[in-house]
C-alpha cells in the first residue's frame, strides 16, 4: 500500500509532511468507521464553544452523537443543564428538541436567555426509567428532530450502544443527563462531561451575582483531548475564559 | 304528492334542563336570556308556569311574583344545537329532516309513513318516543310545510290533514297559524279577523294592498300554491369500512392484510373530505360471534396509511381470532379538518420535514404513555412563577411572547422549599441559608424582585425573590414570603440557576 500511495507522492513533498497526511487521512478513515463523520455545515452547527472545539475530532463539537452528562447534586444538575442548553440553542436552529424525563424539574422560561423558543421544545415526561429510554431511543432515531435530551438515573452499555447506533443512523444529538454519585460505567457514549457551577463575575467587578459561570470538565471524548475549562455563558453565547486569570482566581481562593 | 309532518316543542329548553337535572321536577325555574339590556325569561318549567311566569316576561317580574323562582342563564345557540340534534334522532324516520328554529322539527315523510302501517301510527311513534326521553310534543301532518307548521301548534283534535284538504284545516286557526309578523298579526286582530278563513278567500290585491306581500306569500305557501323547500340537515359523513372474509381467516398476516386495505380505503375517503383523523377503532367479528375491537389516537389529524398501520401494529397481537374472523371493521369515530394551514404550523416544530416523521413519533409516544405524557409550555400572562407557564396544545400558537427580562432559575422546585436563614437586616438578601441540612454561605446576591399575589386569582403573601451566590459558586432563587414587621416573614428556596 505504501508503495502504491508513493507512486503518486508529488516531488515536492517531503517525507515528514507526507507521513502527517497520510496520518491525517487515516485518522479520518477511522473516525467514520467509528460513527463520527464531520459536520456537514461546521459554522450552522458550531455552539461557538472557542478552544474548546480543538479537544473534538474533527476540531467542533460532536453533533450526530450521544454525548454523557454526569452530575451529582442539583446544583451540578443546573449548570449541566444550562450547558446543554447553551449548545441546544444552535442546534434547535434545525429542528425542534424531545426532552424526555421522569419528573420535569426544568422551568420552560429559563430556556429563553440560552436562545432556544421553550415551546419549540416538546417534553415527554415517562412513567419508568424503561420508558424513558424507549423515548429517547425512538426520539434518536426521528431525523427530524435536532437533539433528544434524556434525563435518566443510569445508562447501562447496552442501552449507551443501542442510542449511539441509532443517531449514526440519524444524525440526531443526544444528551443523555444522570444524576448520580456513583462511578460511571463505561459507555459507549462518544464523550462524558462534568459541569459543577463557579463562582460568577461581572464585567469591571460589579456587584452582584454574574453570567452564568462552569467549571467544564471532558472526562472523555473519542478520538479527542480530555480537558477542563472555565467557561461563562454570556449574551452573546459561550466564552472560555483564559487559562491565566482561572488560575489567578483559583490561587485567591486557595489563599483565602 | 309531498307529505310534511312539523313537529313542535312547547318547551324544548325547560324541558332539555329537566331532562339533564331531574332533581328539579318540582323547582320553580326559568332560563333567562339578556335582551335590551334586560334579563328577560326565555323558558318557563311547568311548575313556574303554574305560577303565572310567562315567556316573554322580565326576570324581575318573575322574581316579584316568586321570590325562590330559580334563575338559569340561557347559552346562546342552545336550541339550535338540541335541535339539530334531534333531527339526526329523527332521521331514523325519514331521510330528509330540517330542523325548524326556534322550537320545532320538519320531517319531509313522502313515501315513509307506511312502513310504520300508516300516518297516525307513524306519528305516534314518534310522538311516544319523543316523550319517553321527557320532551313535550305536538305533530301536524300536512301536504304543505306551512299548514303542518300550523296544525302542530293550533289544531286541537284532528292533526293529521288528508291530502289536499290544507284549506279545510286551516280555515278555524288563528292567523298566527301562518307564520305572520307580530305587526301584521297586530293589523288583522284589530280589523277583527279572528280566524284565517275569513280573510283567505279575500282578493289577493285587497290583501296585499293592506297587509303586504309577506301574508300572500305565507298563505300561499300554507295552502300550496307557492313552493316551500326546507333546507335538510346534513348528517355527519361516517367514516367506516367494512371487508367481509369469504373464508373465516386467523393469521396473523390475513389480519395485517386486512386492517391494510381497510386503511387504504379509509385514508381515500379521508382526502376526499378533506378530513383526517384522530382516533380509529378495528373490529373483528369473530366466527363464535364474538367481537372485539382494538382503538388507536393520533396527536393530530392524519391520512397517511403508513403512519396508521404503525400505530395499530404494536396492539394487533392483543387480537384473539379463535375460530376465525368473518367480519372487519375499521371505524373513524373522530375526524377533523386537515388543511394547508395546518401542516404550516407544524412545519415550524419539526423543521424542514413536513412533520409527519414527528408526528408519528409523538403518536406512538402517547400511545404507550398516554396523551397526558407529552407536554409542549406555552407563556402565559402571570408574573407568578408557578403560572407564568401553561401546557399547550401540539399546534396551539400563542399571542403572548416569552419574557427573558428577568432572570428565571433552569430548575424550578414543584413546591418552594422552606429554608432557614440568617438574615441581618430588613429587606436585604439573607447571609447564610440552611438546605437539606447544608449551609450555603452567600457571597453575592441580586435583587429583590418583588412579584406580588394576584390577588383576582388567589389571595397570599408577596414574595421579594433574590438570585444568590454561595461561596461555592452554586446559585440559587430564594424569596422571603411577606413583608417584615406583619408576622415573621418565612424563607423559601424556589429554583436553583444554571
Amino acid at each position: 500500500m505504501y508503495l502504491s500511495i508513493g507512486c503518486w507522492r508529488p516531488v515536492y513533498m517531503t517525507k515528514a509532511l507526507f507521513h502527517t497526511t497520510l496520518f491525517r487521512q487515516l485518522q479520518q478513515e477511522l473516525l467514520l468507521l467509528q460513527g463520527l463523520r464531520a459536520p456537514l455545515d461546521p459554522e450552522l452547527q458550531d455552539p461557538g464553544l472557542g478552544i474548546i472545539n480543538e479537544s473534538f475530532p474533527h476540531r467542533a463539537f460532536p453533533v450526530g452523537a450521544v454525548h454523557e452528562w454526569i452530575s451529582s447534586s442539583a446544583e451540578d444538575a443546573a449548570a449541566t443543564t444550562g450547558f446543554i442548553a447553551g449548545i441546544l440553542g444552535t442546534l434547535m436552529r434545525k429542528g425542534s428538541c424531545l426532552w424526555v424525563s421522569r419528573h420535569r424539574n426544568l422551568f420552560p422560561p429559563a430556556l429563553s436567555i440560552f436562545g432556544i423558543t421553550p415551546d419549540q421544545v416538546l417534553f415527554v415526561e415517562a412513567p419508568d426509567p424503561k420508558q424513558a429510554l424507549w423515548a429517547i431511543e425512538e426520539g434518536l432515531k426521528c431525523e427530524t428532530l435536532a437533539a433528544v435530551v434524556g434525563e435518566v438515573p443510569e445508562l447501562g452499555f447496552t442501552a449507551s450502544r443501542r442510542l449511539q447506533l441509532a443517531v449514526e443512523k440519524s444524525r440526531v444529538t443526544g444528551f443523555i443527563h444522570h444524576r448520580t454519585n456513583r462511578v460511571a460505567e463505561n459507555g459507549a457514549c462518544v464523550s462524558r462531561w462534568r459541569i459543577k457551577p463557579i463562582t460568577s463575575t461581572l464585567p469591571g467587578g460589579m456587584p452582584g451575582v454574574g453570567f452564568p459561570s462552569w467549571n467544564v470538565e471532558l472526562c472523555k471524548i473519542r478520538n479527542g483531548r480530555p480537558g477542563t475549562w472555565k467557561v461563562q455563558w454570556t449574551p452573546q453565547g459561550f466564552f472560555v475564559l483564559p487559562e491565566k486569570i482561572t488560575e489567578q482566581a483559583l490561587i485567591i481562593k486557595k489563599a483565602g | 304528492m309531498r307529505r310534511y309532518l312539523s313537529i313542535w316543542f312547547p318547551a324544548l329548553l325547560a324541558d332539555r334542563a329537566l331532562r339533564l337535572r331531574p332533581e328539579l321536577k318540582d323547582t320553580p325555574f326559568i332560563i333567562a336570556a339578556p335582551q335590551r339590556g334586560r334579563l328577560m325569561v326565555k323558558a318557563v318549567s311547568p311548575p313556574a308556569l303554574k305560577k303565572g311566569i310567562v315567556q316573554g316576561m322580565a326576570v324581575a317580574d318573575g322574581k316579584a311574583l316568586l321570590p325562590e323562582l330559580k334563575v338559569f342563564h340561557y347559552k346562546a345557540g342552545a336550541e339550535e344545537k338540541l335541535l339539530n340534534r334531534l333531527a339526526e334522532w329523527c332521521l331514523r324516520f325519514t331521510p330528509v329532516v330540517a330542523a325548524d328554529l326556534p322550537d320545532g322539527i320538519l320531517l319531509d315523510i313522502s313515501g315513509c309513513p307506511h312502513l310504520w302501517g300508516g300516518e297516525p301510527s307513524y306519528r305516534d311513534t314518534i310522538i311516544s318516543n319523543l316523550t319517553a326521553s321527557g320532551y313535550q310534543v305536538r305533530a301536524g301532518i300536512a301536504d304543505t310545510v306551512g299548514a303542518a307548521w300550523a296544525i302542530a301548534r293550533f289544531e286541537t283534535t284532528h292533526f293529521i290533514a288528508a291530502p289536499g284538504q290544507q284549506e279545510a284545516a286551516l280555515n278555524a286557526l288563528p292567523p298566527a297559524a301562518l307564520r305572520l309578523d307580530p305587526s301584521v298579526l297586530e293589523r288583522l286582530q284589530k280589523l277583527g279577523f279572528a280566524h284565517t278563513g275569513s280573510f283567505m278567500a279575500m282578493p289577493a290585491t285587497v290583501l296585499r294592498r293592506r297587509f303586504g306581500q309577506q301574508l300572500l306569500t305565507r298563505m300561499g305557501q300554507a295552502l300550496g300554491h307557492l313552493p316551500e323547500a326546507p333546507v335538510p340537515l346534513q348528517p355527519a359523513a361516517v367514516f367506516r369500512e367494512q371487508l367481509s372474509c369469504t373464508e373465516p381467516v386467523h393469521t396473523r398476516v390475513a389480519i395485517d392484510m386486512a386492517l391494510e386495505t381497510l386503511l387504504e380505503r379509509l385514508c381515500n375517503s379521508l382526502q376526499q373530505a378533506g378530513r383526517g383523523l384522530r382516533s380509529a377503532v378495528f373490529k373483528i367479528d369473530t366466527v363464535e360471534g364474538g367481537s372485539q375491537q382494538i382503538f388507536i389516537g393520533t396527536n393530530r389529524p392524519v391520512r397517511n396509511t403508513g403512519h396508521l398501520l404503525k400505530l395499530f401494529e404494536p396492539k394487533i397481537a392483543t387480537i384473539a381470532p379463535g375460530m376465525g374472523i368473518e367480519v372487519f371493521t375499521l371505524e373513524a369515530p373522530a375526524v377533523e379538518a386537515l388543511s394547508g394551514r395546518q401542516e404550516a404550523i407544524w412545519n415550524t416544530l419539526g423543521g424542514a420535514d413536513t412533520g409527519t416523521e414527528l408526528a408519528g413519533l409523538l403518536d406512538r409516544i402517547a400511545g404507550r404513555m398516554g396523551d397526558a405524557a407529552i407536554k409542549r409550555y406555552l407563556p402565559a400572562e402571570h408574573y407568578w412563577p408557578e403560572r407564568s407557564v401553561v401546557p399547550g396544545g401540539l399546534f396551539e400558537q400563542t399571542g403572548t411572547s416569552w419574557r427573558s427580562d428577568r432572570p428565571r432559575p433552569v430548575y424550578l422546585l414543584p413546591k418552594p422549599a422552606l429554608v432557614v436563614v440568617a438574615a441581618p437586616v430588613p429587606d436585604y438578601p439573607p447571609m447564610l441559608f440552611r438546605y437539606r441540612g447544608k449551609v450555603h454561605k452567600i457571597a453575592k446576591a441580586d435583587g429583590p424582585e418583588r412579584i406580588e399575589q394576584e390577588w383576582w386569582l388567589e389571595q397570599g403573601l408577596v414574595r421579594d425573590y433574590y438570585v444568590v451566590e454561595d461561596e461555592e459558586g452554586a446559585r440559587y432563587w430564594l424569596f422571603r414570603s411577606g413583608h417584615y414587621g406583619e408576622e415573621k416573614p418565612q424563607w423559601f428556596l424556589h429554583g436553583f440557576f444554571a
